[in-house]
Formats: C-alpha cells, sequence, structure tokens
C-alpha cells in the first residue's frame, strides 16, 4: 500500500483520556518540533470534563509556517479505546494509526487503506514500572519515544525538554527518559524508520517564541499597570486570570515588605467582578476582568453603566461557542454583536481584535491606556484557539520609555487654580472627552456624582430632554475621536491590486492568509485586510469603497463582523459575501478557499475551473 | 419634596475640629417624601461626620438603586459620590476600596437593593470584610415603585396596598451575623440619640460595618398594620443598650455602671462606650448575639443598639496582604517590571 510523505508538513492528532497526564507529553512533541526549527501549531480539543472523557491535541507541523488549523489527519496516535473507531475513521487514506497494541485490535477497526503501528505502550510500562500512576503517566512518554523513531524528532531535543521540565527531579527525568527509550526502540525494532512522513531540521522559526494567549494578555495587564484583577472562573478565559496572579507574585511583590502591588478578587459571579472592575477604575486605578460569553451576557448592565457614566473598563472575552452555555470548550468568534452593543439604550464599545499572543500582550496594554484615554469601556476580543493553545508569536516586547496615558485626569492643583466652574460632563477640549476628577484629590473642588440616571455637563441630574440630547451627541462625538486612538486595520498587498478582497480579524488570520496563498496559486488574486479594532477607522472604510467585492470570513454562523461593518459603515450588504465556519473548530484555509471559490463560480476563467476539478494527487510512493 | 431648606446661616454656628460648620457637609435639597425615615438618616450621616471632623473628600459615598439610594445626594457634597446600578453597590465599592484604602467608604442601600436583588454582593462584601460602612435604609417595601412589599417585611404586615404579605422575612442583622460580619447594628431613623453614635462607630470600624436601620416609608408603609411603620417601631423597640462613640483622644467623661457596660477600642485610638446592657449578652461573642437577636425575633421586638462587633478580623486589604500605599497611587516604576524581565520571560518560552 501506498504511502504518504511528506517533510516537515503533516498533521498528527493524539487521542487521549483526559486527566491521564497526556496534556504534558504532548507539550513535549510539539515544543521538541518547535526547537528543531520547524513551525508548528498545537490545538487543544478537549471535552467539559476534568477525567474520563475523550480528548484531542492536534498538531500541524508546517515548513512554510502555516499556523492554520489544517482538516485530514496524516498520523493518528490512539491511546483511548473510546474514541478508537471515530479515530481510525478520520486517518486519511495511506496515513498511519498509531496505538496501543497490549490488546490485539478488532478486526472490524481494520481498514485497508491505511497503516497500523501497534506499541505495547501499556504492556511496556507494566513491566518496566511498579507504581499505577507512572504506569499511565509514562504510557504517553513511550508514544513520544516512538514518534521520535518514525518521523525522526531528534531525541537530544527530548531530552533537554525533560531536563528542563523536571529540573531537581532527577527520578522523574530518569523514569521519562527509560520510558521515551523503550518506545524509540520498540519502533526501530518493528517498523521502518523514518516513514514517509518525517521531519527536518530547519532554521524557521527565527526568536520566535511559543505561549497561549491568555499567558500573553495576564502578562500585558501586569506590564500595563493593572493592580485589580476582578474575575469569576469560566472557560475558557480561567488561564488568564491565573496568569496575571502567576506573573503578578512574581514582578508584584514588595521585596522588602512581601506585601502586594495588586490585588486579585475571585468575585461571586461576573456582575460582581465587573462592579469591582468599574468600582477600581471609578477610584483611579487601573482595573480588568476576563470572561467569555455567558459572562459577557451577564456583565452587559454595568458595561451600559461604565459606557454613559463614562468610567474606563478593560475587558478581555475569551470567545468560546455559544449561544447559552454552547460549546463551552470549542472556539467561536461569536461575541461580536453582543460586546459592540452591550447592554440597553444607545450603546457601542471599543474592540480590539488580537490574532497573535504578540497581539494580545500588546492590545491588553493599550486596552488600559484607551480606556483610559476615551474613559470608556474597552474589550479585547480574544478566542479559546488563540487564549488556550500554545500560539507561536513573534517575542514580547516592551519600551522601556513607554508611559502609561492616564487620560484627562485633574490634579489637586489643576483644580486649586482652575478660575471656571468644574462640569465633569463638559466638552472643554472639542473632542468628546471630558476631563475626570479622582475621589480625594481636593477639598472643595472637583468632587460630582456619578450616575447612570441622565445628567447635565455638571452631573447634575436632569430629566430635560437638551441636556440628554447634548450628552448622548456628546459621547458620538467621543466616539469619532476614538477611530483616531484604535489600532488602524492592517494590508497585505503594498497597493491595491484586485477588484476582490478579503476582510478578516483575530483568529481567521492565518487561515485566510493560506487561503489568499491556495487561490493565488489557482489564479485567484485578492487583496486582503485585517481590522485590528472598532470602531472602524477611515481605511476600513477606504478599503471596502475601493473594492468590488468583499470576503468577510469570520466564526459564527450569522456573519457578525459583517453586520457590524454593514451597520457602521452603510455598506451594500450585497458587496460582502459572508465566509463562515461555526463548528467550534479553528476555521481551515479549505474551508475559506472552497467558499470563495464556490461564490467565484461563473466569474473565473476555464483554466481555473479545470484546476478546480482535478487537483494535482498528492505525493506519495509506492511501497 | 420634604422641606425648603433656609440659605441663611448664623455666622456662629458651631465649627468642628477642622474648622468647618454642619453646612459643609450637606448635600442637595432632598426629593423625597415628606417624612420619610431616609432623611433623618441623611441627617445623620451629616452630624455624625461633622462631629467626627471629616474630611468629606475623603470619603466616597456609594449606594445602588431606590429611594435610599438616592440619598447620597442629600449629604457631604464635597464628597464623590457614585450612584451605581441596582444590587450592586457591593462590588462597586469593593473595588473602590481596594484602589484606595486610605478613603473612608459609606455605603447606602435599601431593602430591595440589598435583600433582593442585591442579596448576592451584599453577602459576599461581608464574607470580604470590605471596609464600608453598609447603611440599610430598611422600610420594609420598595417605595420607589409604589409600595410593593420587599424580602425585609414581616409575615403578615400590611402595606398600603392592604394585602397582608406571605412570605418570611429576611434578617439583614441575623444574616450578617452569621456571615461573620465584623460589625452589626440596628437602629432607628426616628432615634438620632442612637443612630449618630453607631453611624460614628461604624465608620471608625476596620472592617464590614453593617448599620440595618428601620426607615418608615410615609407613603406606602406607614399605616396601621405595617410592621416598619413609625408607631409600630417605637412600640416594640427594644435598645440593647445605649451606644456612645468616644472619639480618638478624647476624655471619657460620662459614669457607666460597672458590671454593666463594655468599653471596645477601635484600631484609631477612639473606643464605643456601651452601657446599660441586657443580662447574659456579650456583644463582643457572636454566640451571644445570635441568641439575643433570636429571642428578640421569637419575642416581637425591634432589637436596635449595636449587636456584635469583632476588631481584630483583618479587612479586604489585610486578607490580600496589599500595599500600604493606596493601589491608584502606584505608577510605572512601581508597577512595570521592564522589558529586561520581559526578555528572561521570552527565553522560558522558546
Amino acid at each position: 500500500m501506498p504511502h504518504l510523505t511528506a517533510i516537515n508538513d503533516f498533521v498528527v492528532r493524539f487521542a487521549n483520556v483526559n486527566g491521564t497526564g497526556s496534556a504534558s507529553a504532548n507539550d513535549m512533541f510539539a515544543k521538541a518540533i518547535f526547537r528543531m526549527g520547524i513551525p508548528v501549531s498545537p490545538k487543544n480539543i478537549f471535552p467539559s470534563n476534568i477525567q474520563g472523557l475523550p480528548t484531542w491535541y492536534e498538531v500541524r507541523i508546517s515548513e512554510k509556517g502555516y499556523l492554520g488549523r489544517r482538516e485530514g489527519i496524516d498520523i493518528m496516535v490512539c491511546v483511548n479505546p473510546q474514541s478508537m473507531p471515530k479515530d481510525i475513521a478520520s486517518v486519511k487514506p495511506k496515513g498511519y494509526f498509531i496505538y496501543d497494541n497490549t490488546k490485539e485490535l478488532h478486526k472490524e477497526f481494520l481498514r485497508d487503506d491505511i497503516h497500523y503501528i501497534g506499541v505495547p505502550m501499556t504492556q511496556m510500562c507494566m513491566d518496566k514500572f511498579a507504581d499505577p500512576r507512572q504506569r499511565q503517566l509514562l504510557k504517553n512518554m513511550v508514544y513520544v519515544g516512538a514518534l521520535a523513531a518514525l518521523i525522526d524528532i531528534e531525541v537530544p531535543v527530548l531530552q533537554e525538554i525533560i531536563n528542563l521540565k523536571f529540573k531537581g527531579k532527577e527520578k522523574l527525568v530518569a523514569a521519562n527518559y527509560e520510558a521515551m527509550d523503550m518506545g524509540y526502540q520498540y519502533a526501530k525494532e518493528h517498523f521502518k524508520c523514518p516513514l514517509g512522513l518525517r521531519l527536518e531540521r530547519r532554521d524557521n522559526v527565527g526568536n520566535w517564541i511559543m505561549l497561549d494567549g491568555n499567558t500573553a494578555c495576564g502578562l500585558g495587564a501586569v506590564y500595563a499597570g493593572a493592580t485589580v484583577l476582578a474575575w469569576y472562573p469560566i472557560t475558557p478565559s480561567t488561564s488568564l486570570a491565573d496568569a496575571f496572579g502567576k506573573y503578578a507574585k512574581k514582578l508584584r511583590v514588595d521585596p522588602e515588605t512581601g506585601q502586594n502591588k495588586f490585588a486579585i478578587v475571585q468575585a461571586e459571579d461576573e456582575l460582581a467582578a465587573i462592579g469591582v472592575v468599574i468600582g477600581a477604575n471609578w477610584n483611579g486605578a487601573r482595573s480588568f476582568t476576563a470572561t467569555s460569553g455567558p459572562g459577557v451576557s451577564l456583565m452587559n448592565e454595568f458595561l451600559g453603566l461604565a459606557y454613559f457614566a463614562e468610567i474606563p473598563t478593560v475587558l478581555i472575552d475569551v470567545q468560546r461557542g455559544g449561544p447559552s452555555t454552547g460549546m463551552p470548550t470549542r472556539t467561536q468568534q461569536s461575541d461580536i454583536l453582543l460586546a459592540a452593543y452591550a447592554s440597553h439604550g444607545d450603546t457601542k464599545h471599543v474592540l480590539l481584535f488580537p490574532s497573535t499572543p504578540k497581539e494580545c500582550f500588546d492590545f491588553t496594554a493599550d486596552a488600559f491606556d484607551l480606556a483610559e484615554r476615551l474613559q470608556t469601556p474597552v474589550l479585547v476580543m480574544t478566542d479559546l484557539d488563540l487564549g488556550m493553545n500554545e500560539n507561536m508569536s513573534p517575542p514580547l516586547h516592551w519600551d522601556d520609555n513607554r508611559a502609561y496615558d492616564r487620560g484627562k485626569v485633574l490634579t489637586a492643583d489643576a483644580l486649586e487654580n482652575m478660575a471656571e466652574r468644574y462640569g465633569r460632563y463638559l466638552d472643554v477640549d472639542g473632542d468628546g472627552i471630558p476631563w475626570r476628577t479622582i475621589p480625594g484629590t481636593h477639598p472643595t473642588k472637583g468632587s460630582f456624582f456619578t450616575r447612570g440616571t441622565s445628567r447635565d455637563e455638571y452631573a447634575a441630574y436632569t430629566e430635560e430632554g437638551p441636556a440628554y440630547v447634548r450628552n448622548m451627541d456628546r459621547l458620538v462625538k467621543k466616539w469619532e475621536t476614538a477611530k483616531e486612538y484604535v489600532p488602524g486595520p492592517e494590508f497585505y498587498q503594498k497597493k491595491n491590486q484586485n477588484a476582490f478582497g478579503v476582510i478578516f480579524f483575530g483568529t481567521t488570520t492565518y487561515a485566510a492568509l493560506e487561503a489568499q496563498e491556495l487561490l493565488a496559486e489557482q489564479g485567484i488574486t485578492l487583496d486582503a485586510m485585517r481590522v485590528k479594532a472598532f470602531p472602524f477607522n477611515d481605511e476600513v472604510n477606504k478599503f471596502i469603497k475601493k473594492h468590488e467585492r468583499l470576503y468577510v470570513v469570520e466564526q459564527n454562523r450569522d456573519a457578525q463582523f459583517r453586520t457590524l461593518l454593514i451597520n457602521e459603515l452603510e455598506v451594500n450588504p450585497a458587496k460582502l459575501v459572508p465566509i463562515l465556519n461555526y463548528d467550534g473548530f479553528p476555521i481551515t484555509a479549505e474551508t475559506i478557499r472552497q467558499q470563495i471559490y464556490k461564490n467565484l463560480l461563473g466569474k473565473l476563467t476555464p483554466a481555473i475551473v479545470e484546476h478546480e476539478a482535478a487537483p494535482p494527487s498528492e505525493s506519495e510512493v509506492e511501497e | 419634596m420634604t422641606f425648603v431648606r433656609p440659605t441663611f446661616r448664623h455666622p456662629e454656628s458651631p465649627k468642628n475640629a477642622l474648622g468647618y460648620t454642619k453646612k459643609f457637609y450637606e448635600g442637595a435639597l432632598s426629593t423625597l417624601c415628606a417624612g420619610c425615615g431616609h432623611d433623618s438618616v441623611s441627617g445623620a450621616i451629616i452630624q455624625a461626620c461633622f462631629e467626627m471632623a471629616i474630611e468629606p473628600h475623603k470619603v466616597a459615598k456609594l449606594s445602588g438603586i431606590g429611594c435610599s439610594s438616592k440619598t447620597p445626594t442629600y449629604f457631604l457634597a464635597n464628597s464623590h459620590g457614585f450612584n451605581s446600578v441596582h444590587g450592586r453597590m457591593p462590588s462597586v465599592a469593593t473595588g473602590a476600596n481596594l484602589a484606595n484604602r486610605d478613603l473612608l467608604y459609606l455605603g447606602v442601600s435599601g431593602d430591595g437593593d440589598s435583600a433582593s436583588i442585591g442579596m448576592g454582593q451584599f453577602v459576599h462584601a461581608i464574607r470580604r470584610n470590605l471596609n464600608v460602612t453598609y447603611i440599610i435604609m430598611n422600610n420594609g417595601c420598595y417605595g420607589l415603585t409604589k409600595g410593593q412589599d420587599s424580602a425585609t417585611a414581616d409575615v403578615g404586615s400590611v402595606s398600603k396596598a392592604g394585602v397582608p404579605n406571605m412570605y418570611a422575612a429576611i434578617d439583614m442583622a441575623g444574616l450578617a451575623l452569621e456571615l461573620g460580619a465584623t460589625f452589626v447594628a440596628r437602629s432607628f431613623s426616628g432615634d438620632k440619640e442612637q443612630l449618630i453614635p453607631l453611624i460614628k462607630a461604624g465608620m471608625s470600624h476596620p472592617g464590614f460595618a453593617l448599620i440595618d436601620v428601620i426607615s418608615p416609608c410615609v407613603t406606602f408603609n406607614n399605616n396601621p398594620g405595617s410592621t416598619k411603620s413609625y408607631d409600630y417601631t417605637r412600640e416594640h423597640i427594644e435598645t440593647t443598650g445605649a451606644v456612645d462613640f468616644v472619639p480618638l483622644m478624647t476624655e471619657i467623661t460620662t459614669q457607666y455602671d460597672a458590671g454593666n457596660s463594655v468599653t471596645v477600642p477601635l484600631h484609631d485610638g477612639s473606643v464605643i462606650q456601651l452601657s446599660k446592657l441586657a443580662k447574659d449578652w456579650n456583644p463582643l461573642d457572636r454566640h451571644s448575639a445570635m441568641n439575643r437577636l433570636y429571642e428578640a425575633k421569637t419575642t416581637g421586638e425591634v432589637l436596635t443598639g449595636l449587636i456584635f462587633i469583632d476588631t481584630h478580623t483583618p479587612d479586604l486589604h489585610g486578607i490580600l496582604k496589599t500595599v500600604d500605599k493606596p493601589l491608584n497611587q502606584l505608577t510605572e516604576s512601581d508597577l512595570c517590571p521592564g522589558n529586561e524581565a520581559l526578555e528572561k520571560i521570552n527565553a522560558g518560552f522558546r
């Protein structure tokens, strides 16, 4: 039977049981490839469960640096009998199925178009190790060792990772080495190594790092000077709060007194979490919360207050599959409209869309500056894919000359020397942003009453129509000002060259860029724009105006981002074609390519259509 | 509207230690109904702050939504105020307090705001021993929506609508005791003699100080049959003992009966003096306080006064071990670890 062959370009999926220590072994696998200089993109596909249910880990290896998810499993490593039938079915023809053959595989599980590689992982561990927990944990290292032989992972690289991971625990290092070696030797003895799919060292990752977006956001908040975090546990944002706590404890404890230069409150619910954030920001401390869609739903009321009372607020929304409890451990970009217009009445909120861990770090830090500059909520819209997976990223950087932009805050001196009457909601600068005062600043000047009710320029309660309208219109002016402050879009061409283009944001980026290349290979070229923020600034508007048709790529059912563009920029809906994926898995380039292609049918030259009908076959060799 | 306040002030009005007259502690004119108990509570707050010579700008007054939550407009005009959303004042106060531990926090709420929609937040602020003086203006009804029963209305109590309440009442003081509150008091808006020293003591207490004030709603719940009316409260009031608050550095002049009084020193050096205490009750013992409160409930008394105090449990800042300097005064040099540290973190991700 033929074998799939490729160097540094294939997908490996691991099928494990939740809570058996597989995550650590799988991370080592991905990290080793990364350290061999080969771009890699691992994704956790896990259940809402602590122990016992099937969980998968999928690693795309791409020498070209395609970091989006790719359909099709080339190598399946299955150590979970529960999911085995489905796992076997998911392997690409001519691909490999690596499994624990301690028990013989049932005949009905045998396909004649894939290669079976049995390694008696359980048996080997039973024979080698006495401790039952160790037997289970080290089984994972056996398959890592077997893979090292089968696809040419450099063993010293794996050993170095083990050394680092179990530093100071020599017994564990030895046991992990042993387990790995057992797998390695077994594969060498029983199979022709390497397989058709294998690795070769490259120098393609430069100085990049690998980390999850939640860690990067947590670090960004530490660097931005956040002192109060209030949160409520919810997947997939919990690890963000954890990361802030971890780094704050490392970097923000007074060495002399042992006291904390931060406060973390695990609130009773998301309502309280955002309330704490608003109270702290009102009182002049940088404060934030991290949550997911259900949390944002609960926070709506308070977001409206922060918008109307003009209190800086930073919220990081790590989006997951909705609606309701939805798919809590799957990814989506489905909170876009909820976040943009959160709360009753006329409201609009500033959104930022990071697409790499570095941007998670940068945009989180920027969010604090923007929130204080604009005195309004800023929501950083990340998602489970970015937040909870180890993503490759440019290294994090902080400009040591950067000063926090605390926005328009009147000091005691400024108040003392103020001749005119202070008005909290007076637009003195013409940009719609009034001046704040922080409680406790001055004995007789600058105090005001913050409220969610309508008020005049001097913060006095009023139900006068004209005063209300003046205030609401000033908020619109402020919104216009915000366009100058939020990051502009990124363009992937020096000059627009095509009548058609593609628009994307956040985690659709990698897949969209790859799709653009795939289409270019077919002779279909598109201009591309990545949007980084809402409100949309003029550059976004211009790009849309300059193009005849635009594909808006996003990961939700209702094309929410497209709706937002139509609503805010008054774009003719016919011009914006939705390209969607909402099954909970990260979008793939092939999905995007196919949808765009389908839309273009009838507009394409015959040559391109023929190309699609008979794509070049994958490289393969006869055994 | 309650009253029209004369703008004239006697030039020789008494001044406090800071040289301020009481006028300096007042707020805007109240828009509550004439005779509303809440206005008396506002008056007591003004009097307490004046007598304690508190810098108004060092107070932050926070509230939720409802008649009670409107009152922060009517006192301490030189303080920052925050009229937040319904039932959510405790979380906003928590954030504010975390940002600046040096200010005094005055939370004003009502029975709808705290015992119904905001029950969750009320309960958790107590668990954290947030350093706030939390005043509930408790009238057993929703005044601003025209008199529906609230969760603190007693079973069988009849409001103006004439229908007896069918549901069990939540006793906010009893609940607070159960939750571990470190200062629990109950008072009556019609008893300034008691309310003012309680507010002073609460503001000096370094933790969560609950003052549940029975504050009758003259418009919707002051009729015969109501257990939160002026008449009913006056007839059934039972005090735990006389309360006196002795500020820092002041000589204790009143004579107290030995064996029948307790002196509670507070961290700032002031003391609370309790006298004429009931037998078998010790305000420093939670168990005895709970017993006394339960006993009063079964006999239909409205027990007022300082019911329990614990001055040793650390407040939220103590629990979280935050720095002495207010968090809102820390700057880049205190907070930002710099790029060199980040380079090291990067190295760990390779």
